[in-house]
C-alpha cells in the first residue's frame, strides 16, 4: 500500500475494527500518561481507567470470536507475511479476557496495598511499570508474529523484574530474587529467541501462520527440531516447569502483594498461553506429537510438578511461600492437559488457566490483606487472624477449596475435565494420580487453615479487618470461584472452542485485504 | 574537576556541536544511517559528557531529573499519538498513509519523522536517566540497612 505514487482508494476502518491494537494500546497509553502528567493521585485513576477500557476491548473480542472465526489487524496497513499481524481467535481472546479481567479486579486492591507498601514518590512510576506489565502480557497474547511475541515478552518480564524489587521497601531481599528472576527470565528469553532464529533461518518469515504453512513440508528438518527444542526451554523457564521454576517462588514471595497478584494470575498463564501456541499452531500437532515430546518430556515433568512442589508446599513455614510452591503444582495440571494430547485435556488445561487464575488472585490477595495486618505471613506471625479478620480468612478458606478441588468451586471444574481427558485415553492410573496429588492440596490448605482458626493468637498484629479497598476485590475474586463451580457454560464452552481452534493446527493466511469484518476460518 | 581547566573549557566548546550532530543524525535518518535511536544517544552523550566534566549538581540545574522523566514518557506519547492520529482518520495504526492519503509515500515520510522524533526524545530521556541513576546512587549500603 506504502509507496505508491497515484492515489489509492482506501476503505476507512471503523473504531471497532482497532479493537485488536486498541486491546494493547490503551494500557500502553496508560503507562507514559502517567509519568508525563507525573501528578501522584492522578497514576491510579488513569491506571484504572486503562485497564478498564481493555477489559472492554476483550470482552467484545471474546464475543466476536466465539463462533471459531478469527480476527487480522496489519498494523501499519503492511500486509502480513512482511508486516505485523495481530491475530484474535478464541483461544488468545480467551486469554485476553483473563488478564483483563484480573487486572480490573485488582486495582482497587493494588490501590491500598501500594500505599502500605511503597513510599509515596514511587507512585507514579510504580503504576507505570504495572502497566506495562499488563502491555506486555497482552501483546504476548494477541500478536501473530512470532518475533513480536518476543518484545512483548521482554516488556512484560523487565516491568515484571522492577516490579519485584519494590518489595525491597519491605524485605532487602526482593533485591536478590529479582535479580535472580532477571537472570532466569533473560536466559529463558534468549533461548526462546534463539528458537525463533532458527525458525527463520528454515522458512524466512516471521508471521506464524506463514510459519506454519511453511514447515509443514520439512518433516525431519533438524534446524527445526532444535528450534522447537529452544523455544520449549526458553518458554519453560518462564512458565516455571518443574525443573525450571527456581525464580519463582523467591519472585512470588518477596514481591510486594500487588505484584504477586497480577503475575501469579496471568504472567505464567500467558507463557503457557505461548507454549500451547507454539506446539499447536506454529508447529503442526503431527509434528508435535511425531517428535514424542509430550510423552516423554512434558507429562514426566507435570508429574513431577504436581508431587515434588505440593510435597513441598506441605512443609512450608510461610504462606505466600507455600502458595507460590502451589502455583508450580497448578502449571503441572495445565501441562498434563497439553501432554494428553487431545480435545478434553487441551479444554481442561484452558479452564485451569482461568480457574487457577481467579483462584490464586483471591488467595495472593488475602495474603495481601494479612501482610498489611500482620507485617508477615509467617505461619506463626499469623497465628489466630481467622478470628480477627473473618473476611479475609474466608476467602481463604474458599480459594483453598478450589485449589483442592472440592465440587462447587472453580478447581473440580478443571481436574473432573483433566480427569475425564485421562479416562479418553484408558489412562485411568493417571486419574488416580491427579486425585492423589490433589490430597496434597489438602494438607497444605489444611495447615493454613489450621493456623488462621485454631491457633492462639499471635501477638505484634493489628487484629482489624482487611479494608474495604481489599476485601472487596478478593471476594469478587472468591465469589468468581464458586460461580465458575456451577456455572461452566462461558469458561468451558470459550475453552472448548479454542481448544479446538489449537488442535485442528494451522488455519491459514489471513484473506489479504483484512479488517475485523473480513477474517474467517 | 574544578583545576582541570583543558577538560573544563573542551567540554564547553563540545557540548553544542555534539547536540547539533545529534539532531542531524536524528533528521538526516531518511536519507543516510541514522535516526531516533543513534541521535538520542548522541544527545545524552552531551548531557553525560557536561554531568562527568562539571558535576551532578551542574546538570541538574541544565535538565532536573523531573525533566528528564517526561522527557522519557513524551517520546512515548509521540509514537502512540502518531499511530492514534492515523486511527482517528480511518487507517491502521501507525499507517502513515492518513498523513497524505492522495500521495501515500509523502504520509510515510512525515510519519516517520514525527515517530523518529518520538524515539529520540525516549532514547535521550532514558539515556540521561541512566547516567543519572548511577552517578547519583547513594553510597554502599551499610550493615546495617540489612
Amino acid at each position: 500500500m506504502a509507496g505508491g505514487t497515484e492515489a489509492v482508494a482506501h476503505q476507512a476502518l471503523e473504531m471497532t475494527d482497532h479493537l485488536p491494537v486498541l486491546q494493547v494500546l490503551i494500557p500502553f497509553i496508560a503507562a507514559p500518561l502517567a509519568v508525563f502528567l507525573g501528578v501522584r493521585s492522578l497514576a491510579w485513576p488513569i491506571a484504572c481507567a486503562g485497564a478498564i477500557a481493555s477489559l472492554v476491548c476483550s470482552v467484545v473480542l471474546m464475543l466476536a470470536t466465539l463462533d471459531g472465526s478469527f480476527i487480522s489487524y496489519h498494523l501499519g496497513g503492511w500486509a502480513p507475511p512482511y508486516g505485523i499481524e495481530y491475530r484474535v481467535d478464541a483461544a488468545n481472546a480467551f486469554v485476553l479476557l483473563l488478564i483483563s479481567a484480573t487486572a480490573v479486579v485488582v486495582m482497587p486492591f493494588t490501590k491500598a496495598s501500594v500505599d502500605a507498601e511503597i513510599p509515596k514518590k514511587d507512585h507514579t512510576l510504580f503504576y507505570a511499570c504495572f502497566m506495562l506489565c499488563i502491555t506486555g502480557l497482552l501483546g504476548v497474547v494477541v500478536t501473530g508474529d512470532a518475533f513480536n511475541v518476543f518484545v512483548f515478552l521482554e516488556i512484560s518480564s523487565l516491568s515484571a523484574y522492577v516490579l519485584v524489587s519494590q518489595g525491597s521497601h519491605r524485605d532487602r531481599r526482593a533485591l536478590t530474587v529479582a535479580y535472580d528472576y532477571l537472570l532466569m527470565g533473560t536466559i529463558g528469553a534468549t533461548f526462546f529467541v534463539i528458537g525463533i532464529g532458527f525458525l527463520y533461518m528454515a522458512t524466512g518469515t516471521l508471521n506464524m501462520a506463514d510459519i506454519a504453512d511453511r514447515i509443514a513440508g520439512q518433516g525431519d528438518n533438524r534446524t527445526i527440531q532444535a528450534a522447537f527444542a529452544f523455544i520449549l526451554v526458553g518458554m519453560g523457564l518462564k512458565v516455571a516447569i518443574y525443573p525450571l521454576h527456581l525464580w519463582l517462588p523467591g519472585a512470588y514471595n518477596y514481591a510486594p502483594s500487588a505484584v504477586t497478584v497480577l503475575l501469579a494470575a496471568t504472567a505464567t498463564k500467558a507463557a503457557i498461553y505461548v507454549v500451547l501456541r507454539f506446539t499447536f499452531s506454529v508447529f503442526q500437532p503431527e509434528f508435535t506429537f511425531d517428535t514424542n515430546v509430550l510423552y516423554w518430556i512434558i507429562i514426566p515433568f507435570a508429574l513431577l510438578a504436581m508431587f515434588a512442589a505440593s510435597l513441598i508446599a506441605v512443609f512450608q513455614t510461610n504462606f505466600k511461600r507455600m502458595l507460590a510452591y502451589s502455583s508450580i503444582a497448578q502449571i503441572g495440571y495445565m501441562l498434563l492437559g497439553i501432554g494428553f494430547f487431545n480435545l478434553s485435556g487441551l479444554t481442561a488445561t484452558m479452564v485451569h488457566l482461568f480457574n487457577h487464575s481467579i483462584t490464586k488472585a483471591a488467595l495472593f490477595m488475602a495474603v495481601g490483606a494479612l501482610v498489611l495486618r500482620s507485617g508477615s505471613t509467617f505461619y506463626d506471625r499469623i497465628r489466630g487472624m481467622g478470628k480477627s479478620m473473618p473476611l479475609t480468612s474466608a476467602v481463604v478458606v474458599i480459594g483453598g477449596l478450589s485449589l483442592i478441588g472440592i465440587p462447587g468451586t472453580a478447581g473440580f471444574v478443571s481436574k473432573w475435565m483433566l480427569v475425564q481427558a485421562a479416562f479418553e485415553l484408558g489412562w485411568w492410573w493417571m486419574a488416580l494420580l491427579i486425585v492423589a496429588s490433589s490430597l496434597l492440596a489438602v494438607i497444605y490448605v489444611w495447615r493454613v487453615l489450621e493456623v488462621l482458626y485454631l491457633g492462639d493468637t499471635a501477638e505484634g498484629a493489628q487484629h482489624k479487618e482487611a479494608p474495604m479497598m481489599m476485601a472487596g476485590p478478593m471476594w469478587v475474586a472468591a465469589l468468581a470461584c464458586i460461580w465458575f463451580g456451577f456455572d461452566t457454560s462461558l469458561t468451558l464452552e470459550a475453552s472448548r472452542v479454542a481448544a479446538n481452534g489449537l488442535l485442528s493446527g494451522n488455519a491459514g493466511m489471513a484473506p489479504v485485504p483484512t479488517t475485523a469484518a473480513g477474517g474467517g476460518h | 574537576m574544578r583545576h582541570h581547566l583543558i577538560l573544563r573549557v573542551i567540554t564547553k566548546i563540545l557540548v553544542g556541536p555534539i547536540i547539533l550532530y545529534g539532531l542531524y543524525v536524528q533528521f538526516h535518518g531518511d536519507f543516510s544511517p541514522g535516526g531516533g535511536f543513534q541521535a538520542g544517544v548522541i544527545i545524552a552523550v552531551a548531557f553525560t559528557l557536561y554531568g562527568i566534566v562539571f558535576g551532578l549538581r551542574a546538570v541538574y540545574a541544565v535538565l532536573p531529573p523531573w525533566v528528564v522523566h517526561r522527557l522519557m514518557a513524551l517520546g512515548l506519547l509521540i509514537y502512540a499519538g502518531v499511530g492514534i492520529l492515523n486511527m482517528l482518520s480511518g487507517y491502521e495504526f501507525l499507517n502513515y498513509g492518513a498523513f497524505a492519503p492522495n500521495h501515500p509515500s509523502h504520509g510515510q515520510h512525515l510519519g516517520i519523522l514525527w515517530v523518529e522524533t518520538g524515539v529520540g526524545i525516549t532514547v535521550t530521556g532514558v539515556m540521561i536517566a541512566v547516567f543519572y541513576a548511577f552517578a547519583g546512587r547513594p553510597p554502599r549500603m551499610g550493615d546495617d540497612d540489612w
